[in-house]
């Protein structure tokens, strides 16, 4: 099963034009510019605009096709809005059970009592929604659009309204979401950091169309996407805790390609774990440095070098089957003659876990 | 205080000014929905005629309602064929004018108040699984509500107030369809000024309570959705 969607769509100022397929587990992102159209493609899936040539399947569930249009309300999915939206003249509980009186009585693949505690809105219930903060209201909506048990999860900037601070209260509980669900999620954002948390599929669009799609770790490697600058690009590995060092404060984790070592030991083994590695964190050698205090060092194979600015060049790596970016000086590249195939060690000064 | 006459019209009044309202609550809701939703480019025409009543001079619209609802006219007509008799000089006359001159007093402000609701609340309800019945009524009525309440008390207030449209289809038949206002006119007329005092006094407190009652609901309302 797979999400398959293809519109064509003519606003005022621009074209839509897509035709994506998308995987059914984890969460998609869709990232691009604003006025790119991230927006209105979320609103043709959910059913809220209609595109007259279009074609939406679910799986083998048919939403929308050359001669048929679900309308929303019939559509098995739940839509968070980049305002809460909240009804004002229900109580929080009432808002969430809004949606759970109109779907039918199948037994609940997530029971609402883990809805509630999975976004911490336990506490939250018999408020109504103007004495709630904007981070409240957007996780109550959260809850309510999954009350609902939706095949399909749609999440339009749902972090945009909500000011930076407490935007770090959210991301948690989302992140949460990600391994909780077991449906798909599509999440338009325009913040590449919010896509690098998040995102299993991460889909470039811009100008109405799709640019390239594809798992978050290749995306942010591809040195021919517009996705930032030079100092700004950075990479995630995911991986599995392997192995935890109590006396020393560490954590191993095992990914294709390796074993990374982090700090902290607040971890299981077994969990799984995305760190996200900043360009400029990764400086290469051509000899594996005997005595560095870096940690984790690993062989890798350089696969391309693009020019950043004047001074700097953007390098991709392969350590394994993952994917990494160095962002070295010119100098540097000349002296040690970083070109494509050349093997290298990378390494590592430091990575943020994501999770 | 007032003598049985005096009575009777105000019962006659109450009467008219309720089933109107009722009866443009029921017209006026759907049509408000319709004007505040649709994108027909023709719309304005037929907001433009709508608020008629709100510039016309009552007693030209009084004149077209006598001459359309007279033997003569088409809704007359209509009446005929189905072997009842023309409106004119009958209550059912007065509650058909009252509806036209009382229309934009509840339209307006429902319309309003559906198009200060927008487009989203209506969005999530049916991302939700509310169909798009099911969704007027739990989502815009509800938040519609301060709407409705002005849209009633104007168009029973109006309605209270009206003379010249009565006058002029309702023909001032006491007991049959004299209002309180032209019950007043009449008792000035023959210098009666107590009568008209204690009539006068009455609509005077009654819609003062009326306004008092939904500018304090209103307030309300709007504390609890800021």
């Amino acid at each position: 099963m797979s999400i398959q969607a293809q519109f064509k769509y003519q606003q005022t100022d621009f074209l839509l034009d897509v035709d994506i397929k998308l995987p059914d587990v984890g969460i998609s992102v869709i990232y691009g510019p604003s006025g790119c159209g991230k927006t209105t493609l979320l609103r043709l899936i959910a059913g809220l605009d209609r595109a007259e040539s279009g074609c939406l399947r679910l799986g083998n569930t048919v939403w929308q096709d050359q001669s048929s249009f679900l309308p929303t309300h019939r559509r098995a999915l739940g839509y968070v809005f980049q305002e809460a939206s909240l009804f004002p003249h229900l109580s929080v509980t009432a808002n969430i059970q809004y949606g759970i009186k109109r779907v039918g009585k199948d037994p609940h693949s997530l029971p609402l009592d883990t809805i509630i505690q999975l976004l911490g809105i336990g506490t939250l219930l018999e408020r109504q929604p103007h004495t709630l903060s904007g981070g409240e209201k957007q996780r109550v909506a959260i809850a309510r659009a999954l009350a609902t048990r939706p095949d399909l999860l749609l999440m339009d900037e749902p972090l945009a309204a909500i000011d930076s601070t407490r935007k770090q209260e959210i991301l948690p509980y989302l992140q949460d979401l990600r391994t909780q669900l077991k449906i798909p999620v599509i999440y338009v954002t325009h913040s590449l950091d919010e896509a690098a948390q998040l995102a299993d599929q991460l889909v470039l669009m811009d100008g109405g169309r799709i640019r390239a799609n594809g798992t978050v770790s290749e995306m942010l490697s591809r040195l021919d996407l517009p996705l930032s600058t030079g100092v700004d690009r950075s990479c995630v590995i995911n991986g599995l805790v392997s192995a935890i060092d109590e006396s020393f404060g560490i954590s191993y984790f095992d990914f294709p390609g390796g074993q990374f070592t982090i700090a902290g030991t607040n971890l299981a083994i077994g969990d799984s774990v995305r760190i996200q590695i900043s360009a400029r964190d990764v400086s290469l050698s051509l000899e594996k440095a005997k005595t560095s205090s870096i940690l984790n060092i690993f062989p890798a194979t350089v696969i391309e070098t693009s020019a950043s600015d004047d001074s700097q060049v953007l390098v991709k790596l392969a350590i394994g089957q993952s994917k990494l970016l160095a962002l070295i000086s010119r100098k540097s590249t000349e002296a040690l003659q970083i070109q494509a195939g050349v093997e290298v060690y990378a390494q590592i000064k430091s990575a943020a876990l994501l999770n | 205080m007032f003598s049985e006459a005096d009575l009777t019209a105000l019962l006659i009044t109450l009467k008219l000014a309720g089933l109107t309202t009722l009866i443009l609550l029921l017209l006026g809701t759907p049509l408000a929905w319709w004007l505040a939703r649709s994108q027909w480019r023709l719309k304005f025409l037929l907001e433009a005629v709508l608020a008629l009543p709100l510039v016309l001079p009552p007693t030209v619209l009084g004149f077209y309602l006598l001459i359309a609802l007279g033997p003569e006219g088409p809704v007359g007509q209509l009446f005929l064929a189905f072997g009842a008799n023309p409106p004119t000089f009958s209550f059912t006359g007065l509650l058909i004018g009252s509806v036209i001159y009382s229309m934009p007093f509840v339209v307006q402000p429902l319309q309003n108040a559906f198009n200060a609701i927008g487009n989203r609340p209506m969005e999530v309800a049916a991302t939700l699984r509310a169909s798009p019945l099911d969704r007027f009524f739990t989502i815009a009525v509800p938040l519609a509500r301060p709407g409705f309440l002005t849209a009633a008390v104007l168009g029973f207030a109006h309605t209270l107030g009206e003379f010249g449209v009565v006058l002029m289809i309702g023909g001032n038949i006491p007991g049959k369809t004299q209002v309180v206002s032209i019950a007043i006119y009449d008792h000035v007329e023959q210098l009666n000024y107590s009568q008209a005092h204690w009539l006068s006094a009455a609509l005077l407190v009654f819609s003062f309570i009326l306004l008092v009652l939904v500018y304090a609901f209103n307030r309300r309302s709007i504390l609890i959705n800021a």
